[in-house]
């Protein structure tokens, strides 16, 4: 077997979400990161209250993520039929809790700093 | 990292995380292994290419020629206006999707610098290099790709007719994305009311051979979901002495029919159906036999397309003669009587195959090939056979089933995704990795 380029695979996320959905999420996805930095910057560290909410929202975010995939695809948590299936089930879930914490974070940080201001 | 490679036994090393990385973004089996002509400068030429057929293969051909060529000037004949994702077919049939699912724009997939005629071919003259369109245009190329795919012979099956699909118990998911949707209302009719249903494969060569068998265990399930499996009988008529040609695999399936419940009898080949009475009749090694049944999935059998029958391209002698599937060497896809000739896809007379991912892995061999020929150059670009094919086994299961012409195992995530185990991660594959896979294919992007 050859090797998986990053050009096809590009343009199979084009095609999955459609030109316009990815591009965007291409440039919203550093945006973001930057933000999250920031917040964590202007903070000074870890800002604990809007980072017990923030976790909170990611337990939620990570089992919203499983939930929303199972849907998608017409599978149910019953169809996992080895380790494989409960890894990636759990990545996604991991994904979605800690893609979902660092937003959370970072608007709860956004909107703290604003009201200190 | 550490302990996911120690739960899967074997260190993790660069392709195989790139491996598990493709399954959890949910990337195709049909993706790997992409060979990109890394930066490669167009060749300049004049050539004249003609492709004939705009399917999985065709337009992937013309993307990838307009890519590697400057100034060629590229016909593409076909004169269907739809463009059919077939592999989408099944989960259609499975009440997963409407027909729509299936179906996109031919026009939306032609390379900008490609010629679309609206016209399929009427006769091939490869002694003289042209193709003669059904209005009588006459086009001479330089080189020809032919990727016409497959007929599917309805007609030679005594009493059926395409337009009762859904009626009568009768189902086939091959005619068309609205005979896939009519097939899951008759299908789904069935397991709400029980009793046999009946599934088979024809003696020709068949595209994907792995779907009479999935639209079985989907007819379980869905039987299963209802609590109706008591209620159902489900019988497997294999046309040999077994379920599919690979031995490896096909013993997987028996055992999975066992698990299933599903009854099966050998040797018996499909040649003519009763659709009012609900009755098939088989050729068999014992003579004529009928089945009753209340839902048949019905697989017609499949020969390359009339125009390509009666031109002097197929075989001559051997087992694809007489269906009209092209000569051609097997590893190039160059036809070894007319050598600027290559065929491609479902059309190509080659031991395996007659996949889309067959498609996506024939394509680049046989466009490296001719533009090694315009460039002066030799192409050692080769194909294995490799095809694949994500065998259903239930709504949320499937395996990954992937093998060459010699009946080896080509997994595409060793020891990561097995391809004897039903699993969810394939299922992924299927459902939401392979159309994409699929379309950046057709823009020669996979
Ligand atoms: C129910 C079903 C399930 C499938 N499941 C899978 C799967 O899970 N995985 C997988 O990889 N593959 C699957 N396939 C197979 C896959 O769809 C085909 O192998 C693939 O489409 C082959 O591409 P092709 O270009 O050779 O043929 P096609 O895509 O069929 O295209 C052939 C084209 O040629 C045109 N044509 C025909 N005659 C002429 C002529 N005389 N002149 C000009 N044009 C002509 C036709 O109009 C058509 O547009 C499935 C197929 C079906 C039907």
């Amino acid at each position: 077997m050859g090797q998986l380029s990053i050009a096809t695979l590009i343009a199979i996320f084009q095609e999955m979400l459609g030109p316009v959905v990815f591009w965007a999420l291409v440039v919203i996805a550093p945006l973001g990161l930057i933000a999250f930095l920031y917040v964590l910057i202007a903070q000074r560290g870890v800002f604990s209250r809007a980072f017990l909410r923030a976790e909170v929202i990611g337990l939620i975010g990570g089992t919203l993520s499983v939930f929303v995939l199972l849907t998608l695809t017409n599978s149910s948590i019953t169809d996992m039929g080895g380790p494989i299936d409960i890894i990636a089930l759990a990545s996604v879930w991991i994904g979605g809790a800690i893609g979902s914490a660092m937003i959370a974070y970072t608007i709860i940080g956004l909107l703290l700093k604003r009201r200190s201001d | 990292m550490s302990d996911f490679s120690k739960m899967l036994g074997a260190p993790l090393n660069p392709s195989r995380r790139r491996a598990i990385r493709n399954i959890l973004l949910g990337g195709a089996a049909l993706s790997v292994g992409a060979r990109a002509v890394a930066g490669a400068k167009p060749v300049a030429t004049k050539a004249r290419i003609v492709v004939v057929g705009a399917g999985a293969a065709g337009l992937g051909v013309a993307a990838r020629l307009s890519q590697r060529l400057d100034g060629a000037k590229i016909t593409i004949l076909d004169a269907r206006k739809r463009h059919l994702y077939q592999p989408g077919f099944t989960l259609i049939a499975a009440g997963l999707h409407g027909a729509s699912y299936s179906v996109t724009e031919t026009a939306h997939w032609i390379p900008r610098n490609v010629d679309w005629i609206e016209e399929a071919a009427a006769a091939f003259d490869p002694a003289g290099n042209s193709v003669t369109t059904t209005s009588g245009k006459k086009i001479s190329y330089d080189f020809l790709v032919v990727a016409a795919g497959i007929q599917l012979d309805y007609a030679s099956v005594a009493g059926m007719d395409v337009a009762q699909i859904g009626k009568n118990g009768l189902g086939s998911v091959y005619a068309s994305p609205e005979a896939a949707e009519a097939t899951y209302r008759a299908m789904s009719a069935f397991t709400d009311k029980g009793g046999r249903g009946l599934f088979h494969r024809p003696a020709t060569e068949i595209k994907c051979a792995g779907a009479p068998l999935k639209y079985t265990f989907i007819t379980d399930d869905a039987a299963r979901r209802k609590g109706n499996r008591g209620k159902v009988e489900l019988l497997y008529a294999a046309h040999n002495k077994s379920f599919f040609s690979v031995p490896i695999f096909n013993e997987k399936i028996r055992m999975l029919f066992e698990d299933r419940g599903v009854k099966s009898v050998k040797d018996h080949v499909i040649k003519a159906i009763d659709i009012g009475a609900r009755r098939a009749s088989f050729d068999t090694p014992t003579g004529v036999e009928t089945i009753d049944y209340d839902f048949i999935n019905l697989v017609p059998p499949m020969r390359a397309p009339e125009a390509v029958r009666n031109s002097e391209l197929p075989w001559k002698t051997g087992g694809w003669a007489a269906d009209g599937w092209i000569e051609v060497d097997k590893h190039s896809l160059r036809h070894p009587r007319f050598p600027n000739v290559f065929a491609v896809g479902d059309i190509a007379g080659v031991p395996k195959g007659k996949t889309a991912a067959s498609a996506k892995w024939q394509v680049p061999v046989a466009v490296d090939h001719l533009v090694a020929d315009i460039a002066g150059g030799k192409s050692t670009a080769s194909y294995t056979g490799y095809t694949s094919c994500p065998l259903i086994t239930k709504i949320g299961r499937a395996m990954l089933v992937e093998f060459d012409y010699n009946n080896n195992i080509m997994s595409s995530f060793p020891g990561v995704i097995s391809p004897f185990e039903e699993l969810w991660v394939t299922w992924l594959i299927k459902a939401i990795g392979l159309k994409p896979t699929y379309y950046a294919m057709l823009r020669g992007e996979a």
